[in-house]
């Protein structure tokens, strides 16, 4: 690594050489451009107008650009905006939910005078290494809890994580002295009351991260949707662009037996509108992502100390 | 019994805070633990509800693991999951290994930090997402592929309909989303790393080449080994989106994209052969549970701290 305090004209010797530099530099570049540019590239189709999508196809430099898939979206949009209200409500009810329901649970776990902490423990553990499938999982959220084509269906199956509770529990193992808890304790406190006043704004960053994580996960979830959720009024965003995506393919392989289907074709979302759907559910994550990187790769770290 | 009422009082307010969450796991983790009976059944819904559709479901023993066995399904999903799951494990370690020295060796940190922003971002994006950009390189008469075979002469691809070039894409599409995120896992390990051992190691005349055969890769081992062993012990799980919505639910190349989730998916939700996919659904778990406890136990041998129990 370069130091700051040597004189630049003479190369560090713990350096790669200019040229192994220059040649790192473009692999480097080559990837991360790649990794970016397919989100570019659906940003250019949605500004591309659709009459000259099917002489071209999706060009990188299109012979005329239109706004007319954003416009399309807002003037006909209440199906778009709906599905965003569901994706920003499951998000918001559920980031909060399952952050709450993991920081209590991991802190419990993390006491050294919990007496049944050990039992606990393992009862989380154990759910990360079976699984009973979908199917079980299925029928219990459908027709035990009767959850088909609610909105709880989308929020409780991804509620609680193991995994994450156990990342939380070292981080208050390691980052909260016992020393503190016993002080609020002497001063006459209640669990609930340390824990809120004391241990909650002391492991903010810890709970940072995994507020991110649940926020990433509801945001980007259609599984769940895909399972429980008929409603057209529940269909969240990610949902909601695989549903246009098949009735589209429908529409498609069977629109050689009929014209009627035209009509219908019709109606749907046009291939720009479609691509300007993409970049307005990915906007959200753009704009979070200098937040996302941050706290992600201190996850990383997060969970590397073990108690 | 005394003991134990007294022992829960003194408990109750840590009790009262695991509450939630162990309801949560009863329902979500181990009461579908319970539903995996249903893989012994000829399962019929019932109108009385849940209970009486389990209870009333006839039993057939093996039967539903017999006919899953005995059609090709059964093959090639396990087939299409290993072999996957291994291109994934064994590229995906080559390739971000690879870029995580190449970002820790880079000149400038500054370029180092912004390649790495540019890596992070597919691995926050959704499968669907992911699967509207395959599309656009991909589509039959508009995406850019097709476009450019143009260029030289070729004949257009109808991609989402031959099987041949799957295998390859799914890799490529697994490895564009995951290398980025991965490299800067070993990347944080790399940075870890006293810098006195290169200090030392110039001193006696090793040059750069050296240094990282000799220094960086033998340290970045363990965190190798663990990962790796890690992903060994979900080779039996396959990434649902990835095989879902990126070949777009194409039927013609589901003798190369059906893997054993899909396939348990489309037995509950298209096909409706509930028992048989709920066979395989068990058989998924039994071997990825013991594939799991396999790899901890080799994880825990290795390094004690870094196993997951």
């Amino acid at each position: 690594m370069a130091r700051k305090t040597k004189p630049k004209a003479i190369r560090d010797f713990q350096q790669i050489t200019p040229a192994w530099n220059v040649i790192f530099n473009l692999i480097a570049g080559i990837f991360a451009f790649m990794c970016v540019f397919p989100f570019l590239f659906v940003v250019i189709i949605s500004f591309t107008d659709e009459s000259v999508l099917a002489s071209e196809g999706y060009r990188l430099i299109p012979s005329k650009w239109s706004l007319g898939a954003y416009q399309y979206i807002f003037e006909s949009g209440d199906t778009l905006l709906r599905a965003y209200g569901v994706t920003i409500a499951v998000t918001l009810i559920g980031t909060v939910l399952s952050l709450f329901m993991i920081a209590l649970y991991s802190y419990a776990i993390s006491r050294r005078n919990f007496r049944y902490r050990r039992f606990f423990s393992i009862f989380a553990i154990l759910t990360m290494l079976f699984n009973g499938g979908i199917i079980p999982t299925y029928m219990i959220v459908a027709q035990l809890l009767g959850l088909k084509n609610s909105i709880w269906a989308l929020v409780l199956p991804l509620a609680m994580n193991a995994f994450y509770v156990m990342i939380l529990r070292t981080f208050y193992a390691t980052s909260v002295p016992d020393a503190l808890v016993e002080s609020g304790k002497i001063d006459g406190a209640g669990e609930f009351r340390i824990f809120f006043k004391i241990i909650v704004p002391l492991s903010l960053p810890g709970l940072a991260t995994i507020g991110l994580f649940s926020t990433l996960g509801y945001w980007n979830d259609w599984f769940n949707a895909l399972l429980y959720i008929d409603n057209p009024n529940l269909v969240p965003l990610q949902s909601m662009l695989m549903r246009i995506e098949s009735s589209m393919q429908f529409i498609q392989q069977n629109s050689a037996n009929s014209n009627i289907n035209m009509a219908a074709m019709g109606s749907l979302p046009q291939d720009t509108a479609r691509m300007a759907m993409v970049v307005l559910a990915t906007l959200p994550i753009i704009f979070a992502y200098p937040f996302f990187q941050r706290y992600f790769v201190q996850g990383l770290t997060l969970g590397a100390v073990k108690e | 019994m005394g003991n134990f009422l007294r022992n829960v009082s003194r408990n109750k307010a840590l009790l009262f805070m695991v509450l939630p969450g162990a309801i949560w796991f009863f329902f979500f983790s181990y009461l579908p633990l319970a539903g995996t009976i249903v893989a012994f059944k000829e399962y019929r819904v019932s109108r009385k509800g849940f209970w009486a559709s389990i209870f009333n479901s006839e039993w057939v023993g093996w039967d539903n693991f017999k006919f899953l066995f005995s059609t090709e399904d059964a093959f090639v999903i396990t087939r299409n999951t290993l072999l996957y799951n291994i291109a994934f494990i064994a590229l995906g370690l080559v390739f971000s290994v690879l870029m995580a020295i190449i970002l820790s060796e880079l000149v400038s940190r500054k370029m180092s930090k912004i390649y790495q922003t540019g890596m992070f971002l597919p691995y926050f994006l959704s499968w669907v997402i992911v699967g509207y950009f395959v599309f656009s390189f991909l589509s039959m008469d508009r995406g850019l592929l097709n476009q450019m075979l143009g260029w030289f002469g070729m004949e257009p691809v109808q991609w989402y309909s031959d099987p041949k070039y799957w295998p390859y894409i799914l890799v490529f599409v697994n490895l564009w989303k995951m290398v980025g995120y991965n490299s800067v896992v070993y990347l944080a390990a790399i940075l870890g790393i006293d810098r006195s051992l290169y200090e030392a190691a110039m001193i006696d005349g090793a040059n750069k080449w050296q240094q990282i055969r000799r220094i960086t890769i033998p340290m970045l081992t363990p965190i190798i080994t663990i990962m790796t062993l890690l992903a060994v012990g979900r080779i039996f799980y396959a990434d649902f989106g990835l095989f879902y919505q990126v070949p777009r639910d194409s039927g013609t190349l589901y003798a190369v994209t059906n893997v054993i989730d899909t396939y348990v998916y489309r037995g509950l939700m298209t096909t409706g052969e509930i028992g048989m996919s709920a066979a395989a659904g068990l058989y998924q778990s039994v071997v990825g549970f013991t594939l799991v406890i396999l790899a901890n136990y080799v994880v825990r041998r290795i390094d004690k701290d870094s196993s997951l129990f």
